[in-house]
């Protein structure tokens, strides 16, 4: 068993054991369940956002974004895992490292790296940027700025549900640096004194910015501070997406079905910097730790080799997925490059709600104040 | 027509919105079997139970943000502020997410939530728990704000905010409470974005809103009977969407205006407003633009000290001879 598990209500006290690397989630039932076409598809999502990401770093490079940039890679699987487990009332909303589970979602590649180079023709119209992904027809809520901010709209989400009545659940993540902050306390409270059908999904990719984890939290399972607030938790692997999908599973069934929160921890890695402005990163780590994992770890090369293993994918058809994402990626800048910044006039729409949508008897009074 | 607290009237406009529209909730401190700590929501769990009353814990950071992201999904919360000076705890949520979630996605979402409570000085609660921040709330595009000054704009004023589609802070005022006005027991709305004339007049104009248009209004018929001037009041009730027109039409018929507020005088509401009358009217002004905010400190603790400290019907008067002369 690749994941501790402790009984909310249990009074022993258990250390959560590192999730061991041999089981075959592959297996598992519902990973088993998978079609050949479904397996394919988690591949070319996770090729596809390690491609885009890296079409995006040149762009970054070359002065074509703007602002910040923190990049997934390396994480991939995590979201692709747990997005492809979402049914029609589920509902998902992360921080500001939100390119993975824009695209996972189904977000285009057009429209998130127009977005990143502040086009009209980007999801926010650019008015939000690289943090700032959001697709509410695709149940997918941002791509937020403040660490943790997102939480309790996550808890509010899974409430909507539960107040509307709808089976379903809100996905909300969350790095390992945002477990230290008030809202996110305060909202683990809230959601399990009130049964909230929420699963919070703690990224825990060892670097909260440049400070670790040993040097961030008093209590490095993070996942333990769950038993503070009488709720159910679980620890995964978050390189390999068949155990993701494994262990999410139950948290968003039991979180479905019973109306209960639960407070998942992934364990996983960045390669890069927290942000590509912070070209320093390996000061606070070394460079053989980033290899080491890359080379046993890789998201993109486990699949891959498993796929392979188990006859899903050719070698050959595996290499023509991710050309395909290459020259997708590619497209996708070039389409970013020649798309018009939206005009000035756009400056002062999407303010609010009432002006956008002129209603009849609400449009009194002055708005905008810029004399 | 009856006559009905300010405190009953905001307690009517819940209860009628919370029967109107199945997505509008009540959430906060002991908003449900405390009763509300100031009664506002008094005997509304009792009539709606615990799915449209929700007591929450000490938590408004989260309560905030769950009421933001319940928004999100057509749910329509209120959420209680037991005193808005609380609402600092979570600013986060309220003037990041609440403000900018629509702006930031593109126009892709809406935030429907109202924010409601006390907001005012003069109770001898010292410095922490007296904020005023409807200047504070009024400088994020994509919030509103409404400071109503009495009971018939109280309750219509709050049904609107409900029904509004963007996030509306709705300040209200302890000393009001339990004040009481003529309503009507006929459903109405009060627009957000339109003052109301108080009291014409045509020697000088004062410009005011919440609990300070109210003494700003004992103050005219003082400076009336005793000075002889003629004072127009204008109750702005709402801060954002504001009611440029009818503070204009004021100073053009009486060139003479002073502002009265409670917030602290350094970037206040008057603040803006004042700059918007000496560029708009600016040929018709005869005297100086006069502000009486709060004295710029702290509030004291002491009451004396305090009532004298927060706009006044003396200091009031004083400034209004002033600008008069």
């Amino acid at each position: 068993m690749a994941t501790t598990k402790k009984k909310s209500t249990s009074k022993t006290t258990s250390v959560a054991k590192k999730p061991a690397k041999s089981t075959n989630f592959a297996t598992a039932p519902i990973n088993k369940s998978l079609s050949k076409e479904e397996k394919i598809a988690l591949y070319s999502t996770i090729v596809g956002i390690r491609r885009f990401e890296e079409r995006s770093l040149r762009a970054y490079n070359q002065g074509k974004i703007g602002g910040f940039l923190h990049l997934y890679i390396g994480q991939e699987a995590v979201a692709t895992g747990i997005v492809s487990l979402m049914e029609e009332n589920d509902h998902i909303i992360t921080a500001y490292r939100d390119h993975g589970h824009a695209l996972a979602v189904g977000m285009s590649m057009n429209e998130c790296m127009a977005e990143m180079y502040g086009k009209h023709t980007g999801c926010s119209k650019g008015k939000g940027g690289s943090m700032h992904f959001f697709a509410p027809d695709k149940n997918y809520w941002g791509g937020h700025g403040i660490v943790a901010g997102q939480t309790p709209l996550g808890a509010g989400l899974a409430f909507a549900l539960k107040y509307k009545g709808l089976k379903g659940c809100a996905l909300a993540f969350l790095g390992d640096g945002a477990v230290n902050q008030g809202s996110f306390m305060e909202t683990l409270n809230l959601v399990s004194l009130w049964n909230i059908p929420v699963v919070f999904v703690i990224e825990n990719n060892g670097y909260s910015m440049g400070t670790s984890l040993k040097r961030s939290s008093a209590e490095e399972n993070l996942a333990h501070r769950a038993d503070g607030f009488d709720m159910e938790w679980e620890v995964c692997n978050g390189h390999d997406v068949f155990e993701v999908r494994e262990v999410a599973n139950r948290a968003m069934t039991r979180a479905r079905e019973e109306m209960k929160p639960f407070l998942l921890e992934i364990r996983t890695y960045r390669y890069r910097g927290h942000s590509v402005a912070d070209a320093n990163h390996e000061k606070y780590r070394t460079k053989e730790e980033i290899e080491e994992y890359k080379r046993t770890k890789d998201p993109v090369n486990v699949i891959k080799q498993q796929l392979i293993a188990d006859g899903t994918l050719t070698d050959a058809e595996a290499k023509r997925i991710d050309q395909e994402k290459k020259d997708e990626a590619e497209a996708s800048a070039k389409f970013a490059d020649e798309s018009p910044v939206a005009p000035r006039s756009e400056i002062q729409t999407d303010v609010y709600w009432e002006v956008d949508n002129d209603t009849e008897g609400k449009l009194k009074g002055t708005h905008f104040f810029n004399d | 027509m009856p006559l009905i607290t300010y405190r009953e009237a905001i307690k009517q406009a819940l209860d009628e919105e919370i029967q109107r529209d199945e997505n509008v909730c009540i959430m906060g401190e002991e908003v449900a079997q405390y009763n509300g700590a100031y009664k506002v929501t008094e005997g509304l769990w009792e009539k709606h139970g615990d799915k449209r009353l929700i007591d929450t814990p000490i938590s408004e950071a989260a309560f905030s943000g769950l009421a933001i992201g319940a928004s999100m999904l057509g749910i329509r919360p209120v959420v209680e502020m037991m005193f808005m000076s609380f609402s600092y705890v979570a600013i986060d949520q309220l003037f990041n997410n609440a403000s900018f979630c629509r702006y930031m996605s593109g126009g892709l979402m809406n935030v429907p939530i109202v924010v409601r409570g006390p907001a005012n000085g003069g109770t001898s609660v010292g410095a922490t728990h007296s904020h005023t921040p409807e200047n504070m709330v009024a400088n994020h595009p994509g919030l509103k704000v409404v400071c109503p000054s009495n009971a018939y704009d109280a309750k219509g004023l709050m049904k609107a905010a409900i029904r509004d589609n963007d996030p509306v802070f709705v300040m209200e005022n302890t000393l009001l409470y339990g004040e009481k006005w003529e309503v009507p027991e006929e459903e109405y709305i009060v627009e957000l974005g339109v003052a109301n004339v108080l009291k014409e007049g045509t020697d000088l104009t004062i410009v005011s809103h919440g609990r300070c248009a109210m003494i700003s209004l004992q103050a005219a018929k003082t400076l009336e009977e005793e000075h002889d001037i003629s004072v127009e009041v204008v109750d702005l009730r709402s801060i954002r969407p504001l009611d440029e027109e009818t503070i204009l039409k004021s100073v053009r018929k009486t060139h003479r205006v002073m502002l009265v507020e409670e917030n602290k005088p350094f970037c206040g509401v008057d603040a803006q407003i004042s700059h918007m009358i000496q560029l708009k009217a600016f040929d018709d002004l005869d005297a100086p633009i006069h502000r009486v905010s709060a004295i710029d400190a702290p509030n004291f603790y002491s009451k004396e000290l305090e009532d004298w400290q927060i706009p006044n019907e003396e200091r009031i008067i004083e400034c209004a001879l002033k600008v008069a002369e």
